[in-house]
C-alpha cells in the first residue's frame, strides 16, 4: 500500500464521518416508540446504589422504593405518617419521640411488621461494628425501645428538632436481616420490606427490577414493573431514551435540550438544595481576610453562571437555603456590583499593583482554587468565579484535582464544592458552618468560625417553635451577607425527561445527591397510565 | 506436551503470588481511600469519628504484610472475603458476572479470529488488489480507533438510526427473565465492536504471514506441480502463515480483557470488568486481588495456548518451550 492510498483512505473515512455526523443533526429523534406494556416504566439512573439495604444507608432520605420509613416526605417536603399513623408526639423538652405504628402492614415475605423491627433497624445502624457511614444523622440518639407491638419510643441526648426528619429511614425485618451479617449478607443485595415495590431483580451495572407489591398497604401501585437501568455515560442515556429503550432519564442540561418540543416526551426541571459554592478558608491570609471575602460575595455574576452554565435550570444562590424556600431570609440577595467590590477592597487598604492585582501590607490577593477532575459543571464554575474576581483585582489559581489531592489543602485553599439535602435547614447548616466542625471530614470545609453563627445554629436545632427556627436561620443568612465564609454561586435544577404517558407525575425539591428516589419517579407508585386511545 | 503444560502449571504459582502481592503493594501506595470509596456520598457529611470506626470495621488500617497474608491463606481454603463496595462476599460477585463476561470475550475472539483470518487470506491472494487495500486501510484506522468510540458509533448507527439493534444491557431493559434470544440480540453489538477492535491485528499477522508464504519454495513448488490455487492457499500458505497468529491468539488475550473493559461499560454489559474498575478505585483489597489473579491465570493461560497450538501447528517446533 502507497502512502497515497492511505491518505486517500483516511481522508474518506473522515468524510464518511461527517457526512454521518451532519446527518444526526438533521434527523433528531427516530420516533419515540415506548416499550410496550402500559403498566411498566423503564428509567435511565447516572448512579448504582452499592447496596439495597436499609441498615448500610439506602434510602435514609426517604421514598426508597422497597421500604418504608416511619414517616415520609410528600411533594413539598412536609412529613407525613407512613408506617406510622401519625406524626410522632414530642415531650417538652424535645428530648422523647413517641410513634403510634400502622397495625396490620406485612413484609414482602408476609411477616407482620412491628415494633421490634424498628428497635432492630435503629438499634443495628447505631451499632459501630456496622459500616453504616451516615449513622452521623442519628447522632443525636441515645435510645430506642418498643412498647407492646405498635408504639416506639426514641429517647435522644440533647433537644434536636429536626429529629421527625431522619424516621423516613427504611425499616428492615429483623427476622431476615437479623440472622445474616449486616455488612455483606444476602439481605444487602436482596432486600425484603414493606414498601410499595419488591425487588424483582438485581443485574449489577445494569438494571435494578422491581414488580410491584400486591399486598402494599398503601395500595397496590398501578405501575406494575419499573426498571432502573444504569447508565452511566451522559450520551448513552440520552441515545437510549431517544431509541425508546427507556421511557425518561435524568439529563445534563445541554442534552435534555435535544428533547425540548418533543410532543411525546415531556421535560421536568426539579428545584433543590444542590447548591455550588467556594470556600473562603479563614486560615488562607487572602480569603481570611473579611475585606476579601465580602468583595468576592458582590463581585460574582451569579445571574451569568446561571444563564451561561446552567442554561438557565438554576438560580442564583445567596446561602444554602435557595430564594424559593419558606427558610430563605429576604432581603439577603447581593446584586453583582463590581464598583462595589472595588470599593470595599480599596477601602480596606487592597491596592491595586503594577500587574493589575491588589496588594495590602506585601500580601497579593492571590489564592488557589480546587474543583474535581472532570466535573465539567464544577469546571465551569471555577473559571466563571476567577475571571469575576479578576475584575475586582484577585487573582484566582484554578487548579483539578481528585478528592485525594484536594482535601489535605482544604485548610488553606479554595474548593469549589456542592451539596446540600431539603428536609430542614438545620441538616446543611450546621455541617457548613459549626465552628467546632471545621476539618473534621468534610464539614465546615472553609474553617468558618462566627460565634452568632454558632449560637443561632444551636439556637436552631433545640427548639421546635417553628417562629424561633426561623428566626435562628434569620440570623444565620443575615450573619453569611456580614461575613460571608463560602461564596455561594447557583442552585442547580435537575432535569428529566419521560414520555408522555402516565398521570400523576411531579418532582420534590432534590438534594445534591441524585439517589435512586430523585426525580419524577419519586413516586411512581402513585402514577396511573393515561387512557387508552395511543 | 504434558510436561510444558505441568511445568507452566508450577511455574504461575510464584506469579500469581508475586501478583497478588503487588495489587496489594500498589493499592496499599495508592492515595485512593477506602473508607472514603466506601462511605460514598455519605462520607462527605460524615464526622471524623464515624469514619474512623469504618476504617476499623474494614481493616484497611492494618499493615500490608499481614493483610496480605490473611488474604491468602483464607483465599487459598476457598473464602475470597468479602468485597467492601459490593457488600458481598467476592465469590459471589465474580460468579454472578464471570460467565456474561467469558461469553463476551470469547465471541468477540471468535469473530477476531475467524473474521481476521477470512479477510487475511483473501488479501494476501492479491496484494494491493481493490480487497487488500480497502481492508488494510481499515485495519490501521481500526487500530486507531479507541474501542469507546466504536461502541457509542455503533449504538448510534445499529440502534437509534436504524433501530435494528438494541443499545445495551444483557436483555431488553424491561424484560424480567433471561432468554437465549434476548441475550443472543444484545450480544451481537458488544461482541462485535470489542472483535472488530482486535481484528486489525488478526488480519494483518495472517495477511503478511500468507503473502510470505505465498513467495516461499515449497508453495511455488506445489503451484508448479500444477496444485489447484485453493489447495495452495488453503493447504499450504494458510498453513505456515498461521504461525505467527497462533503466537499472537495468546498474547491478545491482556488486549481482550482492557477492551472489554471499555465495551461492557459503554452498552451496560453486566460482566466483571466494570467490577474491577470499581475494586481499583475504591482500593477493595479482596476483590481486587481476587480479579487480578483471574486475569494473570487468563493471561498465562492464553500463553500456554499458543505455545501448544504453535507446537502443534509446526512440527519443527518442540513443546519444551
Amino acid at each position: 500500500m502507497t502512502a497515497r492510498s492511505i491518505r486517500g483512505m483516511a481522508a474518506a473515512t473522515l468524510a464518511g464521518t461527517l457526512a454521518i455526523t451532519a446527518a444526526a443533526c438533521s434527523n433528531p429523534g427516530a420516533g419515540a416508540s415506548g416499550p410496550a406494556a402500559k403498566d411498566s416504566a423503564v428509567v435511565g439512573i447516572a448512579y448504582e446504589p452499592e447496596t439495597l439495604s436499609p441498615l448500610l444507608g439506602y434510602g435514609k432520605d426517604g421514598n426508597s422504593k422497597i421500604f418504608d420509613g416511619l414517616l415520609a416526605f410528600d411533594r413539598d417536603m412536609k412529613l407525613r405518617p407512613a408506617l406510622a399513623v401519625a406524626l410522632p408526639t414530642v415531650s417538652a423538652d424535645g428530648l422523647t419521640y413517641t410513634y403510634k405504628l400502622r397495625t396490620g402492614v406485612k413484609f414482602s415475605d408476609g411477616t407482620p411488621f412491628t415494633a421490634k423491627d424498628v428497635v432492630f433497624t435503629y438499634r443495628t445502624i447505631l451499632d459501630e461494628k456496622t459500616n453504616n457511614a451516615s449513622k452521623t444523622e442519628l447522632a443525636a440518639l441515645k435510645d430506642v425501645r418498643a412498647v407492646g407491638d405498635d408504639t416506639v419510643v426514641f429517647t435522644l441526648d440533647h433537644p434536636y428538632a429536626p429529629f421527625a426528619e431522619r424516621t423516613v429511614l427504611g425499616i428492615a425485618p429483623e427476622h431476615v436481616a437479623g440472622k445474616q451479617d449486616v455488612n455483606s449478607g444476602p439481605f444487602t443485595t436482596k432486600p425484603i420490606g414493606t414498601g410499595p415495590y419488591v425487588l424483582a431483580d438485581w443485574s449489577k451495572g445494569e438494571k435494578i427490577t422491581f414488580k410491584a407489591n400486591p399486598a402494599y398497604w398503601g395500595g397496590a401501585p398501578k405501575v406494575k414493573k419499573f426498571t432502573m437501568a444504569i447508565i452511566k455515560d451522559d450520551d448513552v442515556r440520552a441515545t437510549r431514551l431517544r431509541s425508546g429503550d427507556l421511557d425518561g432519564a435524568i439529563l445534563p442540561p445541554n442534552l435534555a435540550k435535544g428533547f425540548k418540543g418533543d410532543g411525546a416526551r415531556k421535560t421536568y426541571e426539579a428545584t433543590t438544595y444542590d447548591y455550588r459554592l467556594v470556600t473562603l478558608p479563614t486560615h488562607n491570609e487572602v480569603t481570611g481576610d473579611l475585606a476579601v471575602r465580602r468583595a468576592l460575595d458582590v463581585a460574582v455574576d451569579r445571574g451569568a453562571m446561571v444563564d451561561k452554565i446552567l442554561e438557565g435550570a438554576g438560580k442564583p444562590a445567596y446561602g444554602p437555603v435557595p430564594t424559593d424556600s419558606e427558610w430563605f431570609t429576604k432581603g439577603t440577595e447581593r446584586a453583582h456590583d463590581l464598583a462595589g467590590a472595588r470599593k470595599i477592597l480599596d477601602d480596606a487598604g487592597w491596592k491595586p499593583g503594577p500587574d493589575g492585582v491588589r496588594v495590602k501590607n506585601g500580601v497579593r490577593a492571590t489564592f488557589p482554587l480546587w474543583y474535581l477532575s472532570g466535573d465539567k459543571l464544577r469546571q465551569d464554575h471555577a473559571l466563571a468565579y476567577a475571571s469575576d474576581a479578576k475584575k475586582a483585582g484577585i487573582e484566582i489559581k484554578t487548579q483539578a484535582g481528585t478528592w485525594e489531592v484536594i482535601e489535605p489543602r482544604m485548610k488553606t485553599d479554595a474548593v469549589l464544592a456542592g451539596g446540600g439535602s431539603p428536609g430542614d435547614p438545620d441538616f446543611d447548616q450546621y455541617l457548613l458552618l459549626k465552628s467546632s466542625l471545621a476539618g473534621d471530614g468534610f464539614n465546615n470545609m472553609g474553617w468558618y468560625d462566627n460565634p452568632v453563627v454558632d449560637k443561632a445554629l444551636d439556637a436552631g436545632r433545640t427548639t421546635d417553635d417553628k417562629a424561633a427556627r426561623k428566626a435562628a436561620y434569620d440570623t444565620v443568612q443575615r450573619e453569611l451577607v456580614k461575613n460571608p465564609g463560602y461564596t455561594f454561586l447557583t442552585h442547580i435544577d435537575h432535569l428529566y425527561v419521560v414520555n408522555d404517558r402516565w398521570d400523576g407525575l411531579s418532582t420534590q425539591v432534590e438534594p445534591h445527591d441524585h439517589g435512586l428516589a430523585s426525580g419524577p419517579w419519586w413516586n411512581v407508585e402513585d402514577w396511573t397510565p393515561k387512557d387508552a386511545g395511543k | 506436551m504434558a510436561r510444558m503444560a505441568g511445568r507452566r502449571a508450577l511455574f504461575a504459582v510464584p506469579v500469581l503470588l508475586v501478583v497478588t502481592f503487588g495489587v496489594f503493594a500498589v493499592a496499599a501506595a495508592s492515595p485512593f481511600d477506602p473508607v472514603k470509596a466506601y462511605a460514598g456520598t455519605a462520607g462527605l457529611t460524615a464526622s471524623q469519628e464515624n469514619l474512623d470506626q469504618l476504617r476499623a470495621n474494614l481493616g484497611v488500617d492494618r499493615p500490608l504484610v499481614p493483610r496480605w497474608w490473611d488474604w491468602l491463606t483464607s483465599a487459598v481454603t476457598g473464602d475470597l472475603g468479602d468485597s467492601s463496595v459490593m457488600r458481598q462476599p467476592v465469590a459471589d460477585v465474580i460468579t454472578e458476572r464471570i460467565g456474561w463476561s467469558a461469553l463476551l470475550a470469547a465471541t468477540a475472539f471468535a469473530v477476531a479470529v475467524l473474521l481476521g483470518t477470512a479477510l487475511g487470506v483473501l488479501a494476501a491472494r492479491r496484494r494491493g488488489g481493490w480487497l487488500d487495500r480497502c481492508v488494510s486501510s481499515a485495519a490501521y484506522t481500526l487500530e486507531a480507533a479507541p474501542a469507546f468510540w466504536l461502541g457509542l458509533l455503533a449504538i448510534w448507527f445499529f440502534a437509534l438510526e436504524l433501530g435494528v439493534l438494541p443499545a445495551g444491557g444483557l436483555t431488553d431493559t424491561a424484560s424480567e427473565t433471561v432468554t437465549f434470544g434476548q441475550v443472543a440480540s444484545h450480544l451481537v453489538l458488544p461482541a462485535l465492536v470489542l472483535g472488530l477492535s482486535q481484528l486489525p491485528w488478526f488480519f494483518l499477522y495472517v495477511r503478511q504471514g500468507v503473502a510470505d508464504a505465498l513467495d516461499e519454495d515449497p508453495v511455488r513448488g506445489a503451484r508448479a506441480r500444477g496444485l489447484d490455487e485453493r489447495t495452495v492457499l488453503l493447504k499450504h500458505a494458510l498453513r505456515s502463515g498461521m504461525l505467527p497468529m497462533l503466537t499472537l491468539i495468546g498474547s491478545r488475550v491482556p488486549e481482550l480483557i482492557t477492551g472489554a473493559l471499555l465495551v461492557e461499560s459503554v452498552f451496560s454489559w453486566p460482566g466483571i470488568a466494570a467490577a474491577t474498575v470499581q475494586a481499583a478505585t475504591s482500593v477493595d483489597f479482596p476483590l481486587l486481588a481476587a480479579l487480578t489473579v483471574l486475569a494473570t491465570a487468563a493471561v498465562l493461560l492464553g500463553n500456554l495456548l499458543s505455545d501448544l497450538l504453535y507446537g502443534l501447528a509446526d512440527p519443527r517446533v518442540g513443546f519444551d518451550g
